[in-house]
């Protein structure tokens, strides 16, 4: 059974048809890349997961409990980080902590906290407030809120999104290593290529709000006959697949 | 691991609580308003009293202090609940409350806690500069007056749930109701005279109020020493109608903040 599986999600606005009918699934343990440009759909698609959204159409099952009818059940099991919702400035990392730990029922909250501290390299500014951190130590301070109750489901919205190159290629070893260890799995909405093809065992790709593409970066490449996933992206971005696809190779 | 309803309702009042421990400006705010007030209408009440000089007066004055105090219930509480809320606006975290398994009602249990919070943070000491300065004894009411009290603060929580309600509906823009909706409502309240002075249209209004109810018995215990049940059952009863409605309003309101997507989205 599929850890995340989603049938005919379709979420309009008025006259703007944000999502338009995906479906998909995602195995346990497995990390799949939403990929696409902005407006594509790919944070849409999160919200929908979490339940931040009611969906026009469509159906969407998590960890087996059916997100329209039983939602807090799987909210309680899986959890999210993104660059674009913050955690309240005022409070020291470890008060906020504190907060989503205590929100997701985490044991033994204490020493959750001092051992994701610890392997996320944030002991040095747990008492400080999350407003005075920097980009790099804010995104480690939302993965420490995203993993703090062991989730089972990961929803990741543009996890390095403004942070340098070392910074990033920190959180995606990380990462890997988590998923490696937990078997957790992981849904990232990404545009960048280099992150999807490095954590992701398949790709869906989006534009607006289409599923237009999907496969293992290693199929997409070799469909498009391109080295990198930033070739493919743009072929599709500027539906240049058709006049690849007819021309003499 | 089974989370329990307390232990979030706890998380969200942990969430106020550190805020507060770190910061006495805020500490501070929450007493500020109700013991300037206090101090206004407390030397403004000694002078009247002094000047009609009679024991009628002394009773005027009680009543305009007993008004003062009782009337910072209900406007405490309110702010208590709606202001807590737009912390959360305001820091942009109500995609991160959202996601996590609280319940609606969980996050209004959170709310309602802080509510009683700031509101004896800010209330007893106004209570105690009226005892100290002026010699007005609220207590003096005797145990009617946790009816009093009841009656005002839930008052002050379903307007609350109607402000969040529009925050939901309007954003952030609609955040100067957290402060100033509950003093349209003052006419209404009879607060400070007795609904009998108001125009025939505003008795209509007035009637609806709970408070309206709440402050009539007020004076009469104060001034005739008498218990109006039938004031208190009209305010109980106000209170239960309007709390309904507004609850079923919040709830309409979530659901459509998350049609629109507006949890996602809102902030400074």
């Amino acid at each position: 059974m599929d850890a995340i599986r989603v049938e005919g999600l379709t979420k309009r606005y008025g006259d703007v048809l944000a999502v338009d009918a995906i479906e998909f699934g995602v195995p346990p343990g497995e990390t799949v890349g939403l990929l696409g440009g902005n407006g594509a759909g790919k944070t849409t698609t999160i919200a929908l997961l979490l339940g931040l959204l009611i969906p026009t159409a469509g159906r969407i099952v998590v960890l087996g409990h059916d997100m329209a009818t039983d939602r807090f059940a799987a909210l309680a099991r899986m959890n999210f980080s993104s660059p674009y919702v913050a955690l309240p400035n005022r409070l020291t990392v470890a008060q906020n902590l504190r907060v989503y730990g205590h929100l997701y029922g985490v044991r033994h909250l204490e020493r959750r906290i001092l051992g994701l501290a610890e392997e996320l390299d944030m002991t040095s500014f747990l008492h400080r407030p999350a407003g005075q951190l920097s980009a790099g130590q804010k995104t480690r301070v939302s993965l420490a809120k995203a993993l703090i109750n062991h989730p089972e489901v990961l929803l990741l919205d543009e996890p390095t999104a403004s942070l340098d190159p070392d910074t990033g290629d920190w959180v995606r070893t990380w990462l890997e290593r988590y998923r490696d260890e937990t078997g957790c799995t992981i849904l990232l909405a990404s545009h960048n290529m280099a992150e999807v093809e490095r954590l992701c065992s398949e790709v869906l790709v989006m534009k607006r709000g289409r599923i237009v593409d999907r496969g293992s970066p290693a199929a997409l490449l070799a469909r498009y006959g391109r080295e990198d996933l930033e070739e493919v992206f743009l072929d599709i971005a500027r539906d240049r697949r058709a006049a690849r696809a007819e021309a003499p190779v | 691991m089974r989370p329990s309803p307390v232990r979030r309702v706890w998380a969200m009042m942990y969430r106020h609580l550190a805020l507060y421990r770190a910061s006495w400006p805020r500490l501070l705010e929450l007493a500020y308003w109700p013991v300037l007030q206090m101090l206004i209408w407390g030397f403004t009440a000694s002078f009247v009293a002094a000047r009609v000089g009679t024991s009628a007066g002394t009773v005027a004055a009680a009543a305009l202090l007993g008004g003062v105090l009782l009337w910072e219930v209900a406007l405490r509480s309110q702010m208590g609940v709606a202001i807590s809320f737009m912390e959360e606006v305001w820091s942009r975290n109500l995609g991160h409350i959202f996601v996590s398994p609280i319940r609606p009602w969980e996050l209004v249990a959170a709310l309602l806690g802080m509510s009683v919070i700031r509101m004896l943070g800010g209330v007893l000491p106004a209570i105690g500069i009226a005892y100290l300065l002026y010699a007005f004894n609220l207590f003096a009411l005797g145990p009617i007056l946790v009816l009093f009290f009841a009656n005002l603060m839930v008052m002050g929580w379903w307007v609350a749930l109607g402000v969040v309600s529009l925050i939901l509906r309007h954003g952030a823009g609609a955040e100067a109701l957290a402060w100033s909706v509950l003093f349209a409502l003052t006419p209404f309240a009879a607060v400070f005279y007795p609904v009998a002075v108001l125009p025939r249209v505003m008795r209509a209004v007035a009637f609806v109020v709970p408070a309206s109810h709440v402050f009539e018995g007020m004076r009469a215990a104060l001034l005739h020493g008498v218990v109006r049940w039938d004031q208190l059952a009209a305010a109980i009863l106000l209170n239960a109608a309007w709390t309904a409605a507004a609850g079923l309003l919040f709830a309409r309101q979530l659901r459509q903040a998350r049609v629109r997507g507006a949890l996602l989205s809102m902030g400074e």
